[in-house]
């Protein structure tokens, strides 16, 4: 069976980390469904503060954020995941103008039709349940967003 | 605010904070949902072997509220009513994909993972991207100035 000491070489070790991603994935897409952050109209109303104000998301981000922060301490005290060589640490601490103008730019799409990425690409099969091609649009239009960054990205670094 | 789902919405929440916890212990991976998609869409953004989990988690995302919505009975929300057309449509998805890779995370990775690692970048972020769609959301429902 595993050996977690193992440099993750073996195709057995890789089979394990697409499966840890595939149930990951999942759970995280039942955690949408049940808290209703899938659904575009229960986002807006959270971001909708002069209307009919619903707090919910608060309280999404609040469970998310208190299991997650218990499950990141677990890990204090560990050399390295179960399955990886190490733990991603971000590189990067800088309040800087890319974050900023990052945030300015997502909060204006988020706010527009209520869909960020996660709950964006969760709505994927449900658009298809429901014959609904609008999901499907946000999904490749936000995609090419993702590919004109990397291309901008690219350009600028080579000049 | 009668439409406000405190015991939902607190389950949900903790749910996706246990993706969160179990992609970190298992594979050391930040949960944010723009990085994981958008590191695949770079040529050259990661190993092969980085690339594979990141396509399942996205499958397991993708295929997860079917599995729940096929399973508990509940009804899923009514997708088509409840977005825009599609010139929003595809300015808000252009804002999202690039604003999220611009500011490297989005409501998962900064909002959620992020600040439960008390970073003060991703909580800055999470302000930013919160205030810029509340102002958002003001303009369009309410008018400029309300």
């Amino acid at each position: 069976m595993s050996d977690i000491k193992q440099p993750s070489t073996g195709n057995s070790r890789s089979i394990l980390k697409s499966l840890a991603g595939l149930l990951c994935g999942a759970v995280f897409g039942v955690g949408l469904s049940i808290s209703d952050m899938i659904n575009p109209l229960k986002v807006l109303g959270f971001l909708d503060v002069l209307g009919n104000w619903d707090p919910s998301l608060a309280f999404v981000m609040g469970g998310a954020l208190i299991v997650a922060t218990l499950g990141y301490r677990m890990t204090l005290k560990r050399q390295a995941p179960s399955l990886m060589p190490f733990y991603d640490s971000t590189a990067i601490t800088a309040i800087d103008r890319p974050l900023l103008g990052g945030a300015v730019l997502f909060g204006i799409g988020w706010g527009l039709v209520g869909l960020c990425p996660g709950p964006a690409l969760a709505n994927i099969t449900l658009a298809i349940m429901q014959e609904t091609w609008k999901p499907l649009v946000f999904v490749a239009a936000m995609i090419s967003g993702m590919v004109i960054h990397g291309v901008l990205m690219n350009s600028t670094r080579k000049k | 605010m009668e439409n406000f789902t405190p015991v939902q919405a607190t389950v949900g929440g903790m749910i996706i904070g246990l993706a969160a916890a179990l992609l970190y212990i298992w594979l050391g991976k930040v949960a944010g949902i723009s990085g994981i998609l958008g590191n695949l869409l770079q040529p050259r953004g990661s190993s092969k072997d980085d690339r594979g989990w990141r396509a399942t988690f996205l499958l397991g995302l993708i295929g997860g509220p079917f599995l729940w919505f096929a399973l508990s009975g509940q009804s899923a929300p009514a997708l088509a009513t409840s977005l825009p057309d599609l010139p929003l449509l595809i300015i808000a998805g252009l804002l999202v994909g690039f604003g999220t890779r611009l500011g490297r995370g989005c409501t998962s990775g900064h909002g959620v993972c992020g600040m439960a690692r008390f970073s003060a970048r991703s909580i800055t972020a999470t302000v930013v991207f919160m205030v810029s769609a509340i102002i958002t959301v003001a303009i369009m429902r309410h008018g400029l100035g309300g």
